[in-house]
């Protein structure tokens, strides 16, 4: 009987494709801007994949890695003396002005890597040598920097060439990769000590110690420790990707409005799938009865609906990630808007999806139990 | 009423009462009726609007319970049985007729045919195969794969009784089964519904207004206020239906 389910399903074409329709819609509005905000979320953690360090100490203020508090450079020491951290490096990260061939202003990500180690380095070189980075006025920029800080060029900023970084020179000697800053500036590595020469002069130059556990020590054993023993505050990689997290979430707008976007869409999928399904039932309501009264029970004719509600569900909810799948594609070779679709997240939207089919067929299977067989003999 | 030995019934009803509503809205639709219909026969209930021949109908095809009474079809005592048991039951001793048709309109004739064989338990290809020869045995070659709307009236009618037959139910219900149909096609579908009633094990009921199709019944059970009013043999009735 399941394969009649099927065809009176299909056969009404209508319905069809407005269950289809729906579903879809609301699979791709849940979907995609669950992949945005996620993808959103992920540019403000940047810093975290482009300065990879075990363990990151700060301003005792400081909430999150995009607002980092200027520390004493004495502080460096302290952390290097507590027990528990193996070693432990100055790093420099701020915003600064560059200056284009066109005259135009870009702001740019200045990191200031510890001139012996680079500890923080960019993961993923794409050209030049990253040792290079220690010759004087050096920097590494990143691929979005090569299109941003290139206009008013002949050809794109490679190796070799020059910019300005606050009326200072730079010469780039290396390409990096690094993930899309949530501000959208571009990444330039260059040493700490040649960092605070691009930098204008204020008292306190040094934005963030990063750190490295003891043998025997996790590292966020070791950032209690330094905690404990210097007042600064101290978080591993995943400490500092939750705060950052919640930080936005509850300083801004943004889980809000995304949040009102996801729901709009469950919302659309719940009030079209249910009620063109419910429609679905009505309509079909003396043909049901005909199959009741030629012996169709109750959960068999309930297992029909689910299996025809499921069914929508399983196309629509293809359909819909397919299509955020297409958007995903489409804006990462573009770079923007931000995108992010961790398995979960199609995994929670069949889940969902699957909830309001059941539902809209739960619907219908109330008017089936109610529905008295007799009705086929009514005129 | 009763009438024949209890051996030769196919529907045994005794004392049957049903009401719909409640207080001052309450209809007394069958009112403690007797009624009895033979094995191999083909019996009208016929009587006018609201006269409780359709409740009647519908509490001997076994799709809707009624309030007081015994009823027994084919030796089944359906006011013992439990509704899950009376739904087993209808799926497969019961085959129906409808005014309407009832076909699946976005099913072929095919698969609307292979449904009572769909829900005993058959397999789709042979069901399948069992509806399509019968459809080829109601003159309906070749049109299997169609949709029952290209089809007239009659031809839909005819549709519907391979539906209500293709699983060899020994009773067949019928309700209004000519009202929808022109004289002609009338015609033809009651000689084929009493062909399937010569039948010695079947017994076809029908509900009927259409005095056009009386003389094709053996007998005739005449209902009026919820009660039977009087049960006609063919041969005196049908010289008054001739009057008509």
């Amino acid at each position: 009987m399941y394969h009649i389910a099927l065809k009176m399903l299909i056969g009404d074409r209508g319905k069809y494709a407005m269950l289809i329709g729906g579903l879809t819609f609301a699979a791709l509005l849940m979907t995609q801007q669950s992949a945005v905000f996620f993808g959103l979320l992920m540019w403000t953690t940047s810093h975290l994949r482009n300065m990879p360090a075990k363990i990151w100490v700060v301003d005792p203020k400081v909430e999150q890695v995009n607002e980092l508090k200027a520390m004493r450079e004495t502080d460096v020491s302290r952390v290097r003396s507590v027990t528990g951290v193996g070693w432990a490096v100055p790093m420099y990260c701020s915003i600064q002005v560059s200056k284009l061939t066109d005259g135009n202003f870009k702001p740019v990500l200045l990191i200031g890597l510890d001139g012996t180690t680079l500890v923080g380095r960019p993961p993923t070189l794409l050209a030049g040598r990253l040792e290079d980075i220690r010759l004087p006025n050096s920097v590494i920029i990143d691929d979005l920097a090569v299109k941003r800080l290139s206009t008013g060029r002949q050809r794109p900023l490679g190796l070799g060439d020059t910019f300005e970084i606050n009326d200072k020179e730079a010469r780039v000697v290396g390409i990096c990769k690094a993930d899309r800053h949530f501000f959208g500036y571009p990444y330039v590595y260059t040493t700490f000590d040649q960092a605070i020469q691009f930098a204008p002069k204020v008292r306190k130059m040094l934005s963030l110690v990063v750190a490295e556990p003891a043998n025997g020590w996790t590292p966020a054993q070791s950032a209690r420790q330094i905690e404990k023993e210097t007042g600064l505050k101290a978080f591993d990689e995943d400490e500092l990707f939750w705060s950052t997290i919640w930080w936005y979430f509850r300083n801004t707008g943004i889980p809000a409005s995304f949040g009102t976007t996801i729901l709009l869409g469950f919302i659309v999928g719940v009030a079209i799938a249910g009620q063109t399904f419910y429609t679905f039932v009505l309509e079909n309501q003396r043909n049901l009865g005909a199959l009741k009264a030629m012996g169709a029970g109750n959960g068999l004719l309930a297992r029909m609906l689910v299996l025809q509600a499921w069914t929508v569900g399983v196309i629509g909810y293809g359909m819909g990630v397919g299509l955020t799948v297409l958007f995903g594609l489409a804006v990462l070779e573009k770079g923007q808007p931000p995108f992010m679709l961790p398995y979960q997240l199609p995994l929670a939207t069949f889940v969902v999806i699957m909830i309001i089919c059941t539902f809209a067929a739960l619907l219908g299977i109330l008017k089936i139990y109610k529905l008295e067989p007799a009705i086929v003999f009514r005129g | 009423m009763a009438e024949g030995n209890s051996n030769s019934l196919a529907v045994h009803v005794r004392a049957v009462s049903k009401t719909y509503g409640r207080g001052d809205t309450q209809i007394r639709a069958l009112d403690g009726v007797d009624f009895d219909a033979r094995l191999g026969e083909l019996l009208m209930i016929v009587g006018p609007s609201g006269s409780g021949k359709t409740t009647l109908l519908s509490v001997i095809a076994g799709t809707l319970e009624f309030d007081a009474g015994e009823i027994e079809v084919f030796g089944a005592s359906l006011h013992r049985l439990r509704p899950r048991e009376v739904t087993a039951f209808r799926k497969r001793h019961v085959g129906f007729i409808f005014q309407q048709f009832n076909l699946i309109p976005t099913l072929n004739l095919i698969e609307n045919v292979s449904v009572p064989l769909l829900l005993n338990g058959e397999s789709r290809r042979v069901a399948e195969r069992k509806a399509q020869t019968l459809l080829d045995s109601l003159g309906l070659q070749g049109r299997g794969r169609e949709a029952p709307t290209n089809l007239s009236g009659g031809q839909q009618q005819r549709v519907a009784i391979a539906r209500a037959l293709v699983h060899e139910p020994q009773l067949v219900i019928c309700d209004e089964p000519t009202s929808a149909l022109d004289k002609d096609t009338g015609a033809h579908i009651m000689e084929l519904l009493r062909t399937v009633a010569r039948k010695p094990d079947r017994c076809v009921v029908v509900v009927t207004h259409d005095s056009r199709i009386f003389h094709y019944a053996d007998r005739m059970t005449e209902m009026e206020d919820g009660r039977v009013q009087r049960v006609h043999e063919l041969p005196a009735h049908y010289e008054q239906a001739g009057d008509h």
